[in-house]
């Protein structure tokens, strides 16, 4: 069974060393996805799988066959931007760029968990089925996409505009 | 990474079959195997991918809760039952990591992490015993702030990383184990060994033998539980100390509480003496601080973590505060 790259099949890496981020990157020219640390501590190298966030830097290739794949190419729609993508420009997201992918797909899977009442470290109510984004809520299900520019502030700004004040599912 | 043959379980006896092979290894989610063998700390010749066993989260008619090994430490902290019963548990599990490795990691695996010791990780130069067995600990006269004061031995002080297995501690949880020989189930606070003479056995697993599920026995006044963690930054770092806590109170009287630490022992430390110390007694301050007093009576400082004996004991007051509705 192939793997779904962004709604294409493609067939598996024969090496089952090969990561899903090398995989991406380095077998299908998707550079979109980033290389941070490679160990699991950034979040650069974040990617859906079947619409959950995960690190792709720590997932082998082969362990993904039959599964969906969405990376930061495959979040727009007709070369069309999505949301997150224009209201990163909108409120200076970033600065150099490079955990930006992964902060963009790292934060359409938070805000699925959110809605369905996945639980956080700072979720007061555990028996709420449903979870306000409030700044505190952002900035603790984002904790694991490092930005070293530092433009969280932005980056929060515009989280909350798509998925808070203009209410996108 | 050394080469190796990747496969992927049917089901528990395909992957008990398959992992009698030596130097096979079972695969969960990979957060911290495919790290470890990245940095060839772990060189396994065969991987058993065991994700695609079961991971149900099963309500039992005796008032249990069965975990499938494979369940996600997403899928166990959003559980209904979960964050109803054992809230603890709940609040460990997202205390612990991010939610993109909290989405791959496994129960089974989680469990079996190894020590995140930046010794242990230095395959290039130290020496530990946990990697190379007889070669020496350099935490013991290292950068130790964040090493372990109880269970640890002159062979090796590292601490256990999770923060999901120090709730499991306190709530008694029960492990479900397949192997050739047959099933059998283990308390978990007897799965992880101390480190003693051989820190490079971690646990007591047969060679081969599988997790297969974790059991929460009913534990009806866990719905008073909850878990604190205190680190270096308010997200995604291990601990320095955590404590999880239930309290069961008859008027303003102990009847049975549960404590278990984290971030200061080598092994998920279920706190048996403060729970005695604790059962019968006023919950008062004065009641919190001497149970406190008397787990820790037995730690051990190494020259960077002595802050850790006062902060723990600070820490589980401060919990047991919060349990009985003072906030701290």
């Amino acid at each position: 069974m192939p793997i779904s790259i962004n709604g294409i099949e493609a067939p598996l890496p024969n090496d089952p060393r090969v990561s899903l981020l090398d995989y991406l990157r380095e077998h299908l020219q998707l550079s979109g996805t980033k290389k941070g640390c490679n160990q699991g501590a950034c979040g650069a190298c974040t990617v859906l799988v079947d619409g959950d966030r995960i690190l792709s830097c720590l997932a082998l290739a082969i362990q993904y066959e039959g599964r969906s794949i969405t990376t930061v190419e495959g979040l727009g729609v007709d070369g069309a931007l999505h949301p997150l993508q224009r209201a990163f420009i909108e409120h200076d997201g970033f600065q150099c760029g490079y955990c930006t992918p992964g902060q963009i797909c790292s934060a359409v899977g938070m805000a699925q968990e959110a809605r369905r009442g996945v639980p956080s470290h700072v979720t007061t109510d555990l028996s709420s089925e449903t979870i306000t984004l409030s700044h505190d809520e952002l900035r603790e299900r984002m904790s694991g996409n490092l930005c070293r520019c530092g433009a969280y502030n932005g980056i929060v700004a515009a989280i909350t505009e798509v998925y808070v004040t203009e209410g996108v599912e | 990474m050394t080469p190796f043959t990747y496969s992927r379980a049917a089901d528990v006896a395909d992957a008990i079959r398959q992992g009698i092979e030596p130097r096979s290894r079972y695969l969960g989610g990979g957060t911290n195997l495919v790290d470890l063998m990245r940095e060839t700390i772990e060189q396994p010749r065969a991987l058993i991918d065991v994700t695609g066993l079961s991971g149900a989260i099963t309500e039992r008619d005796e008032g249990s809760l069965l975990i499938g090994a494979a369940a996600t430490n997403t899928a166990v902290a959003g559980h209904r039952a979960v964050r109803a019963r054992y809230p603890m548990l709940a609040r460990a599990i997202v205390a612990g990591a991010s939610a993109q490795i909290r989405n791959m990691a496994t129960v089974g695996g989680n469990i079996l992490q190894r020590t995140r010791c930046t010794y242990f990780y230095d395959d290039d130069g130290s020496s530990c015993n946990k990697r190379a067995p007889g070669r020496g600990c350099d935490a013991i006269e290292g950068f130790n702030r964040i090493h372990a004061i109880l269970g640890t031995s002159s062979a090796c002080v590292a601490t256990h990383p999770s923060d999901m297995c120090v709730a499991l501690a306190a709530l008694g949880a029960i492990v479900h184990l397949s192997s050739a020989q047959g099933e059998r189930t283990l308390p978990l606070t007897d799965l992880h060994r101390l480190p003693e003479d051989h820190p490079e056995i971690e646990t007591v697993l047969e060679p081969g033998e599988l997790i297969t599920a974790v059991e929460l026995p009913a534990l009806p006044f866990a719905t008073r539980s909850t878990y604190r963690k205190v680190r270096d930054r308010s997200s995604y770092a291990f601990a320095l100390v955590s404590v999880a806590a239930a309290l069961e109170l008859d008027g303003g009287v102990i009847r049975n509480a549960r404590l278990a630490l984290g971030g200061v022992a080598t092994k998920p430390w279920r706190a048996w003496k403060a729970e005695e110390a604790l059962k019968g007694k006023p919950a008062s301050a004065e009641s919190f601080r001497k149970a406190a007093e008397a787990e820790l009576i037995g730690a051990k400082p190494l020259r960077d973590n002595g802050f850790k004996i006062e902060l723990a004991k600070r820490t589980i007051v401060a919990v047991l505060g919060e349990l009985t509705g003072e906030s701290a």
